[in-house]
C-alpha cells in the first residue's frame, strides 16, 4: 500500500476544506472497498479524510413516513431499524443480502453507494481497464464477463455496480443529499451513477471534492409490500449474478402500480421504468409479469459469455412480481 | 516516505497509546506490533472472516480496519473472550462439539458467533428471516447465512452450527 496522510474531521466544513486542499485525497467511511482497493493498487490516494465520525449516523423520520437516512449509517444499523424493516421491506432486504455480517457493521450507507465495480480486470493493476486507467482497453469484452453488464454498456467498459443497497433505493425514488465547496445539492438515486460510455472512470455524477451526506427515502405505502431476491453462485456472502428489488400495488386483480430495478446487469442500478409502464392497469397474473419483463429485457445485449444474465433477469422479476402479487 | 498518525485505544482491556504508520491495518497492529497472534490473516481482503474481531462490541475484519482510524475504540479479540481462566462459552462449545479441524479459522469463527449472538439479542434480521419485520427465530439456516463471513477450508460447518446452537 501506497503511504498516505490520515485526517480525521470533526466537521463537514473541516472535511471539504481539507479534500480541497489536498489533491489526490479521498474520503473514508467504513473502508471495507477503498481500504481493499488501496492494497490492490488499484486507489493510491495521497490523504484519507476520515469522515466516519461526522454526525450522519442517524435515520430519522420525515414527513407522511418518508425516511432521511444519514449517510454514515453503518449498513446493519440501515437493515436492523424497524421502521425500514416495516414500510421497505426490499430496502432491509437488499442490505441484508449484500456482504457478511462483519462487514455490514462497517460499511456506511455512503459508501455502499460509492463502492467500486468488482469486475475482475479492474482490480487487477496487470491488467488493462479503461475504469482504472482511462485508454488503457477493455480486456473484459473479449476476455472474462461472465458476471458483468448486458445492459447500457459501451465499447469501453461493460462492469456491473456491485451494490445491492442502490437496486432498492433506485426503485424507491431515493434522493441523495451532496455537499461540496459550492454548497448543497440533491440527486435523484437514478441519476447518481452513470453509464459508462466514453468516460468509465466516472461512476458517478460526484465531483471528487462532493461529499454525500443522507439519502432520502419517500413515503410509499405499497411499499411495505416489497422485495429484494438476489441470484448468485454460491447461496450466501457473494456479488449478484442477477437482482431484483419490486414492489406492488394490485386490487381487484390489476395492477395499479409498480416499482421494479434490476441489480448486478448494468454499470449502475437500473430502474426498470419500461416493465413498471408495461404493469400499470394490466392483470396480476404471470403474462402480464413475463411481457412486463420483456418490455425491460428487449434493450439488452448481451456479450458472448452472458446471455443467460437475460432469461435469469426475466424469470427472477416474474418469480418476484408473482410472489408479491 | 510512510506517515505516521496517534492514536489510542483500548485491547481487551488494555489501554495503548500508539503512534503508527496510517497503512498499519487492526490486524496487523494485534499479530506484529502486540503479540496478539489470535486473530488470523486468511486473506487480507475481508473474504475470509479469520481476522474477525469485536470493535465496540461489533465483529468487525481486522484486516479492512485501519488502526489510526479506532481513535477511542474498545477491542475484543480471540484472547480477551475468557473470564478468570474460564473458557468464553462459545469456546468450550467449539471444544465439546470438535467445531474445528485445522483451527486456523477458528478465533474468527468464535469472535464473528459472540457477535452474531448480540445481533440476534437485538432482533437484527438476516436475509432468511422470512418475515423481515419479524423477531427472528434462529435455526440452522439462520446460522449458516449470518456465520457466512467465516471460511472454514477443513469443512467444519456442520460442527460449528452444533457449537452456536448449544450456546444461543
Amino acid at each position: 500500500m501506497e503511504p498516505f496522510r490520515y485526517e480525521r474531521a470533526d466537521d463537514v466544513g473541516g472535511a471539504l476544506a481539507t479534500i480541497a486542499h489536498a489533491p489526490g485525497a479521498k474520503f473514508l467511511g467504513g473502508g471495507t472497498n477503498l481500504v481493499d482497493l488501496m492494497r490492490l493498487g488499484v486507489e493510491r490516494p495521497a490523504v484519507l479524510v476520515d469522515v466516519s465520525r461526522l454526525p450522519y449516523d442517524r435515520i430519522d423520520a420525515g414527513e407522511g413516513g418518508s425516511l432521511h437516512i444519514g449517510a454514515g449509517v453503518r449498513n446493519s444499523d440501515l437493515a436492523a431499524d424497524l421502521r425500514v424493516r416495516t414500510r421497505y421491506p426490499m430496502l432491509a432486504q437488499a442490505v441484508l443480502s449484500g456482504a457478511s455480517g462483519q462487514l455490514r457493521n462497517l460499511a456506511t450507507t455512503g459508501g455502499n453507494l460509492l463502492q467500486r465495480t468488482r469486475c475482475p480486470y479492474f482490480q487487477d493493476v496487470t491488467k488493462p481497464c479503461n475504469k482504472r486507467e482511462p485508454g488503457t482497453g477493455c480486456p473484459a469484452r473479449e476476455g472474462e464477463h461472465r458476471n458483468l453488464a448486458v445492459l447500457g454498456h459501451s465499447e469501453h467498459c461493460v462492469a456491473t455496480h456491485p451494490s445491492d443497497l442502490a437496486v432498492a433505493l433506485a426503485a424507491l425514488d431515493a434522493v441523495v443529499h451532496v455537499v461540496g465547496p459550492g454548497g448543497g445539492r440533491t440527486i435523484p438515486l437514478v441519476e447518481l451513477h452513470r453509464l459508462p460510455g466514453d468516460e468509465p472512470e466516472r461512476d458517478t455524477v460526484l465531483e471528487p471534492d462532493e461529499l454525500i451526506v443522507a439519502v432520502d427515502v419517500p413515503a410509499l405505502g405499497f411499499a411495505e409490500r416489497s422485495l429484494y431476491r438476489k441470484v448468485r453462485e454460491r447461496a450466501s456472502f457473494s456479488f449478484a449474478l442477477v437482482s431484483v428489488a419490486a414492489a406492488l400495488d394490485v386490487a381487484d386483480g390489476k395492477v395499479r402500480d409498480a416499482r421494479i430495478a434490476f441489480g448486478g446487469v448494468a454499470h449502475k442500478p437500473w430502474r426498470a421504468f419500461a416493465a413498471e409502464e408495461s404493469l400499470r392497469g394490466a392483470s396480476a397474473d404471470e403474462r402480464s409479469f413475463a411481457k412486463a419483463a420483456d418490455a425491460e429485457l428487449k434493450q439488452a445485449q448481451p456479450l458472448r459469455d452472458n446471455g443467460y444474465k437475460v432469461p435469469l433477469a426475466r424469470n427472477a422479476l416474474v418469480r418476484a412480481l408473482l410472489e408479491l402479487a | 516516505m510512510a506517515e505516521l498518525a496517534a492514536v489510542t485505544l483500548t485491547i481487551n482491556g488494555e489501554p495503548y497509546s500508539l503512534e503508527l504508520d496510517t497503512r498499519t491495518s487492526l490486524l496487523d497492529l494485534l499479530r506484529e506490533e502486540l503479540g496478539l497472534t489470535g486473530a488470523k490473516k486468511g486473506c487480507d481482503h475481508g473474504q475470509c472472516g479469520a481476522c474477525t474481531v469485536l470493535l465496540d462490541g461489533r465483529r468487525a475484519n481486522a484486516c479492512l480496519l485501519l488502526a489510526v482510524a479506532l481513535d477511542g475504540a474498545e477491542v475484543v479479540t480471540i484472547e480477551g473472550l475468557a473470564q478468570n481462566w474460564s473458557l468464553h462459552p462459545l469456546q468450550a462449545a467449539f471444544v465439546e462439539h470438535d467445531a474445528f479441524q485445522c483451527g486456523y479459522c477458528t478465533p474468527g469463527q468464535i469472535c464473528s458467533a459472540v457477535g452474531m449472538l448480540d445481533e440476534l439479542e437485538r432482533g437484527w434480521p438476516s436475509y432468511v428471516t422470512r418475515d423481515v419485520s419479524s423477531q427472528p427465530r434462529l435455526d440452522g439456516d439462520e446460522i449458516r447465512e449470518r456465520m457466512s463471513g467465516n471460511i472454514c477450508r477443513c469443512g467444519a460447518y456442520p460442527n460449528i452450527v452444533a457449537a452456536v446452537e448449544d450456546v444461543a
